[in-house]
């Protein structure tokens, strides 16, 4: 590991960030556009959702995670508070993963 | 800052966020405490482990780094993954932008470096302006101390918890799903999580980690059509 990939990361991590956010700014901008760039959360974290439960790498894997996120998916629709479906989930995939 | 948190902690309208941000940020911390091992037993020092965190602050990026590195590949290889990991937040930034108020440039720059995966989701899932705003400062401190303490400790320990024994890599995805779950009632929304999710699953096998996910941000263009 060395000092140059620590900082240069950083810079790199650091001007994704900040282009983001200043680039639009609170200019004034098409509403289609706009339309667009509130979109953005739902689509990117139902993607993290989907990655985060079936990958592994570049493989796509069905393990103890895919039932601890079902458990949250009927958490969620039952309206329980973020707290529990985020324990439950957790919990679900930790019991699945000692018996497996 | 400081100041404002405070009188967000006493808002009883954002007990529920504060709540959600504790829990998120007590899995978050476990994660950390696992990447200071990793980045330690990789080769790292401490101070550069910690810096990391400090300055790098995207959990993705940070262990992507480090476990090119751990493998034995160069610096290179490790940067091109890593980078790629940490583009998703442009498109974040892109998103928060539309959410937190034109404000002071200090605060900007400070909300930037708070740009990412949780921040994001939690401002989201807020039912209008004013808590989405104080779920993402709420989330970003706590999450901020959580990574880097668990960092510390991590580095300095050398030895720590199995995160997957608790099921902490599904406290994630499972946490993600309660937070853009208020948005799918909105047929458009649930629309662009259903394409982004897509997308993502069927870019896994073919593509570098990281462009998966850069590559559902392309579901928002059906926010194109009226």
């Amino acid at each position: 590991m060395t000092w140059g990939l620590v900082l240069g990361l950083a810079a790199f991590a650091y001007a994704f960030k900040v282009i983001g956010l200043v680039v639009v700014g609170d200019r004034r901008i098409p509403p289609a556009l706009d339309r667009c760039l509130m979109l953005i959360p739902a689509a990117l974290v139902a993607a993290l959702v989907v990655k985060d439960t079936f990958s592994s790498g570049q493989s796509l894997v069905l393990d103890a995670r895919a039932a601890g996120v079902a458990a949250a998916v009927v958490a969620a629709w039952r309206r329980a508070p973020l707290l529990v479906v985020i324990v439950l989930g957790a919990a679900v995939t930790a019991g699945v993963r000692r018996l497996g | 800052m400081t100041a404002a948190l405070r009188r967000m902690a006493r808002d009883p309208e954002l007990r529920p966020v504060w709540g959600a941000c504790l829990t998120l940020s007590a899995a978050v911390g476990v994660f950390a405490v696992s990447f200071g091992v990793g980045a330690v037993s990789a080769g790292a020092s401490v101070a550069q482990t910690c810096v990391m965190s400090l300055l790098v602050f995207t959990g993705a990026s940070q262990f992507s780094a480090v476990s090119v590195i751990g493998a034995g590949g160069s610096a290179a290889s490790a940067m091109g993954g890593a980078v790629l990991l940490a583009a998703r937040n442009g498109v974040y930034g892109l998103a928060m932008s539309r959410r937190l108020p034109a404000g002071r440039l200090a605060t900007r720059l400070l909300a930037a470096q708070w740009t990412i995966d949780e921040t994001t989701a939690m401002s989201a899932a807020q039912p209008d302006a004013r808590r989405s705003r104080a779920a993402f400062w709420i989330t970003g401190a706590s999450l901020y101390c959580c990574w880097n303490i668990g960092t510390l400790i991590g580095a300095l320990a050398g030895q720590a918890i199995d995160p997957l024994a608790y099921g902490l890599d599904a406290a994630f995805p499972a946490g993600y799903v309660a937070m853009i779950w208020p948005l799918l009632a909105e047929r458009r929304s649930a629309m662009a999580a259903g394409l982004g999710a897509v997308i993502c699953l069927a870019l896994i096998p073919f593509t570098p980690v990281g462009v998966p996910i850069l590559c559902a941000a392309l579901a928002v263009l059906i926010g194109v059509r009226r």
